[in-house]
């Protein structure tokens, strides 16, 4: 392969990672809470990123992400946090049912109008992952002297997740409510972690794959959590008989 | 006047549903594990578990809570 077609190949691959968990959150999100106002969330977070693109150019390497991943991280993992709480409470009650309109209400989604929930959700998770694919364009690019190949590289990767993503979104709308709550929750809740501490300074051993780990210790917990509640009410029913 | 107030305190309401929600000791355990974590990390202390711990410990805390509060039908 010529020094090209690996600058090329190794922005592809970086960026896709990156572009998978924006792609998540604004799948989860839009699923959960509505396409709408999630995809209006993440429209306003590519123009921020072009704004900012456009602003600083190659200075975008002076940006301290550091700090950014801690803000945004810390904030998906709060807010995550409670969807988690929720999904495992109502997966153990309800079983996979779906939830309808009663659970549309109760979650506070307006019926019309933005969701500001949603829009921010989306907006924070491109912006934050749109930054990263930028700095790894602007760090690798110029390191290779391939400044060119490597924006070809990181957009061919944002436009084939994002396909990728919107072919999923029938497929992601058709999961249950309940089930879906809890899945977005446990996905915000590991990305959550792992941009927080990682802004904070803690070096993951295997960087990125890390993700995976905590989406696999926090899915056995909600799976330990959800036994435990179904016990309890259970129990509970028994005793009011 | 009226409409500035208003949108200011709609804006802290959407705030700290979003940061707090339903249950303030969850945020303020998380925010304190993440500042631990800060302090460990400072001193070349590896802490990566603390925040996870803790979110789940918490996880179970609220559920618990929660159930105590309004009964397995309010879900």
């Amino acid at each position: 392969m010529t020094g090209a077609g690996v600058v090329l190949l190794t922005t592809f691959l970086a960026s896709s990672v990156e572009a998978i968990e924006m792609v998540i959150i604004v799948l989860g999100v839009g699923a959960a809470r509505g396409w709408r106002s999630a995809l209006i969330g993440a429209a306003a977070g590519f123009a921020v990123l072009a704004v900012t693109i456009a602003v600083l150019n190659v200075a975008l390497a002076a940006i301290p992400i550091g700090p950014l991943r801690v803000i945004v991280g810390a904030l998906l993992l709060l807010f995550g946090l409670q969807w988690y709480r929720k999904g495992i409470a109502r997966v153990a009650a309800r079983g996979l049912a779906g939830m309808g309109e009663e659970a549309v209400e109760e979650e506070d989604i307006p019926a019309s109008g933005m969701d500001w929930v949603a829009f921010v959700l989306s907006f924070k998770g491109v912006l934050l992952e749109g930054l990263e694919i930028a700095l790894i364009v602007v760090s690798f690019g110029l390191a290779a002297g391939q400044l060119g190949l490597s924006v070809v590289g990181a957009a061919a990767a944002v436009v084939v997740i994002g396909a990728a993503g919107f072919a999923l979104k029938g497929f992601v709308t058709r999961i249950p409510r309940s089930l879906l709550q809890l899945i977005v929750g446990t996905l915000l809740t590991s990305f959550g972690t792992f941009w927080s501490l990682e802004g904070l300074g803690v070096s993951w051993p295997q960087s990125d794959l890390d993700i995976v780990l905590l989406l696999v210790v926090y899915s056995l917990a909600a799976a330990s959590y959800i036994t435990l509640e179904r016990r309890r009410i259970h129990e509970t029913a028994l005793e009011a008989a | 006047m009226r409409l500035a107030v208003s949108a200011v305190v709609g804006v802290a309401r959407f705030l700290y549903g979003f940061v707090v929600g339903d249950d303030w000791t969850v945020a303020l355990a998380i925010l304190l594990a993440l500042a631990a974590t800060g302090l460990l990390v400072t001193d070349h202390i590896s802490a990566w578990w603390l925040v996870p711990f803790v979110a789940i410990f918490m996880t179970g805390f609220s559920l618990r809570r929660s159930a105590r509060k309004r009964g397995p039908a309010s879900f």
